[in-house]
């Protein structure tokens, strides 16, 4: 099989998308002529031309507006909002304008529009161009979550989240950009809401996505040889989310760690945890811990930075405190 | 490019138009009174000859948005007065399954895109309406109305300008009522002339008395037409005022004394109705219209007191066209 790096897939997919349905445009800022600032339309406006691939004025709103607009009335556009953290220039269009419309029009038109979203910090990139904002869409009804870790599932979830009939954020890690993956000649889209056992083990379930998960995957390598026995779920999509994943995977270990570059404070990781105490509770044998961004923006010194982060280090950490707790024993009432 | 004269017959259905949208608001006030209608209203009144006028010459295939000032621009569009009433009833055959109320009423494949709880939410969703109409090539159209307070808001801004860049089919009309919510223009915006907006985009604005429908029908339709032709898109700033508050309940005691008095005498219905006159329409004939207005507005709101109440489980319907398993909505 041959190896494509992650940014190439997310291209391939937009490009098969875009050869199968004419109604399938790319709108953002420098993505035709520049390819955009990590590269990933590079060549698409050559190809297809600049009434496919528009290049905007910077005017976020604008433009998910625009594309928001041109949704409504019969175009499935996808918009690349260059660094994830400039999407707070366009809430509105999403939360007010897209979200909502499926509801308020009692499910007679939905919004299919893409938004893609660069996340995460890639070393340095401070405050402003570094953030991981899901959680803010995953509080959103009306709005579908898309987090992918590796280049195949990049392709394949984009091409669904493109054929989807309502709102999907896809969150694209600056650093798994370059990360090139196995992936199949032809990839078929993946239905969202479809998690992954990514490393199967028996004592502890570890929750992880983006660049986080593998960060989770070298932290299992290493707690083999402590004999700890690491299960690592990667759930693929926020919204909708893989329950039955979690559930069987906790029934097996009892166990539950999660793991994001987000802020830990009302994040990806509460809900997930908040799911495993209210429907898996049963499958619990000890406290869920989360290892997550610390509670505060992202400072500029890369020391700091990797203080705020979490990394296997951290993971492993997180890892040996749950195991370390003793099996709680239910007592029946 | 100057347009036909409008016969006697369709300036008759201009004034059918705009009584019925000042009758329907009328009636929404009174029915809202009495405890009928749950959420807020903004009513339309003494604005009509803008919705009529820029409405008047639109095709199938056109779209527009509209405000949280709404229900003028729905009616101007065609909309049922029963589903408007139902939906503001709360009931289940409202436009939006009672899921939207006033703010939010949307009839698609009526081309009308949408009331907007945002001042200045509907620019940029015609903006993109307007770059899909242009990528089909029917020569069809998105307008997009506001009021003065909108064109604050950088959803404006960023807009007209992505519209005049890409020479966009969007007609872009402001309604400037003189205020912004409870705020008068003066004090919310440097300028008094908002048409002037446009030069920074290299566009077309114009300002055209509001009340005036006749006039705002042929300043909209150039605009359209030249929108049709690919020539881009236009501001129009249509100078108009609201004879009752920003929502049904506000008071309006910013306002000077003696203004309202004296828009009054410029009423939108009393100048077309003048108009008809001098061109021989009798009183019989407006009364004629006004009661046609009247039953028709009667069976609307029976229709809609007739509809059932939507069920509690309901609420859990419709937030995604496509669900997933692992999606729970509770």
């Amino acid at each position: 099989m041959r190896r494509l790096r992650y940014g190439a897939a997310i291209g391939e997919a937009l490009s098969e998308e875009m050869e199968r349905d004419p109604d399938v445009f790319l709108i953002g800022e420098d993505i035709g002529e520049a390819g955009g600032v990590f590269g990933v339309t590079r060549g698409l406006q050559r190809r297809f031309g600049p009434d496919r691939v528009y290049d905007t004025p910077i005017s976020e709103e604008g433009i998910v507006g625009a594309a928001v607009g041109a949704a409504l009335v019969g175009a499935r556009p996808v918009v690349e909002v260059m660094f994830g953290d400039f999407v707070t220039l366009a809430m509105d269009m999403l939360v007010n304008q897209a979200a909502k419309t499926c509801y308020m029009t009692g499910g007679r038109i939905g919004v299919p529009v893409t938004v893609r979203m660069v996340t995460g910090t890639a070393g340095a990139t401070a405050g402003q161009h570094s953030q991981s904002l899901e959680a803010w869409f995953v509080h959103t009804p009306g709005i579908k979550v898309v987090a992918p870790s590796t280049a195949g599932d990049a392709k394949a979830l984009m091409k669904a989240a493109i054929r989807d009939p309502d709102p999907v954020m896809v969150f694209e890690h600056k650093l798994l950009y370059g990360r090139a993956d196995p992936v199949p000649d032809q990839v078929e889209p993946l239905p969202l809401g479809v998690g992954r056992v990514v490393r199967e083990g028996e004592d502890v379930t570890v929750v992880s996505y983006l660049h986080t998960l593998h960060a989770a995957l070298e932290a299992a390598e290493s707690l083999e040889d402590e004999g700890i026995s690491v299960e690592v779920l990667d759930p693929r999509t926020l919204v909708p989310f893989d329950r039955g994943l979690l559930s069987s995977s906790l029934r097996k270990t009892g166990r539950l760690v999660v793991a994001h570059e987000a802020p830990g404070r009302g994040g990806m990781g509460a809900e997930i945890a908040a799911m495993a105490a209210e429907e898996m509770w049963d499958c619990l044998r000890a406290p869920v811990v989360r290892v997550c961004g610390t509670n505060t923006p992202m400072p500029y010194a890369p020391e700091l930075e990797g203080f705020v982060i979490p990394d296997a280090g951290r993971i492993a950490e997180g890892i040996r405190a749950t195991v370390r707790q003793p099996a709680a024993r239910r007592q029946s009432f | 490019m100057i347009s036909q004269d409008l016969s006697r017959e369709q300036k008759i259905g201009l004034y059918r138009s705009m009584v019925l949208i000042r009758r329907f608001e009328e009636r929404a006030a009174h029915l809202r009174q009495q405890g009928f209608i749950p959420g807020f209203l903004h009513p339309y009144v003494g604005q009509e000859g803008v919705a009529v006028g820029v409405c008047a010459d639109l095709e199938e295939g056109d779209v527009i948005t509209s405000t949280h000032r709404g229900h003028g621009h729905m009616l101007a569009r065609g909309a049922d007065p029963g589903r408007m009433y139902a939906e503001l009833y709360a009931r289940q055959d409202g436009y939006n399954r009672a899921k939207g109320g006033s703010l939010h009423m949307i009839d698609v494949e009526l081309g009308f895109l949408g009331a907007n709880g945002i001042v200045g939410g509907g620019i940029p969703l015609a903006t993109g309406a307007g770059l899909q109409k242009k990528r089909e090539g029917r020569g069809r159209v998105a307008v997009s109305f506001f009021g003065d307070g909108a064109t604050n808001e950088g959803s404006f801004h960023e807009s007209l300008n992505l519209a005049s860049l890409w020479s966009l089919p969007v007609v872009y009309v402001c309604e400037n009522n003189f205020y912004g919510e409870f705020t008068p223009q003066h004090k919310h915006q440097p300028i008094a002339e908002i048409a002037r907006r446009a030069d920074s985009y290299a566009m077309e604005g114009v300002v055209v008395e509001g009340n005036h429908v006749l006039e705002v029908r042929e300043v909209a339709l150039r605009a359209v037409e030249r929108a049709r032709a690919g020539e881009g898109p236009t501001l129009i700033e249509a100078r108009t005022y609201r004879h009752r508050g920003h929502y049904e309940g506000d008071m309006a005691r910013y306002r000077p004394p003696g203004e309202l008095e004296e828009w009054l005498a410029r009423d939108p219905l009393g100048l077309l109705e003048e108009r008809l006159r001098t061109e021989g329409v009798g009183e019989e004939r407006l009364e004629e219209v006004r009661a046609g207005v009247e039953k028709r507005l009667e069976e609307a709101v029976r229709f809609a007191e007739a509809s059932p109440h939507p069920l509690p489980g309901e609420a859990l319907e419709d937030v995604y066209m496509e669900t997933h398993d692992g999606m729970a909505l509770r």
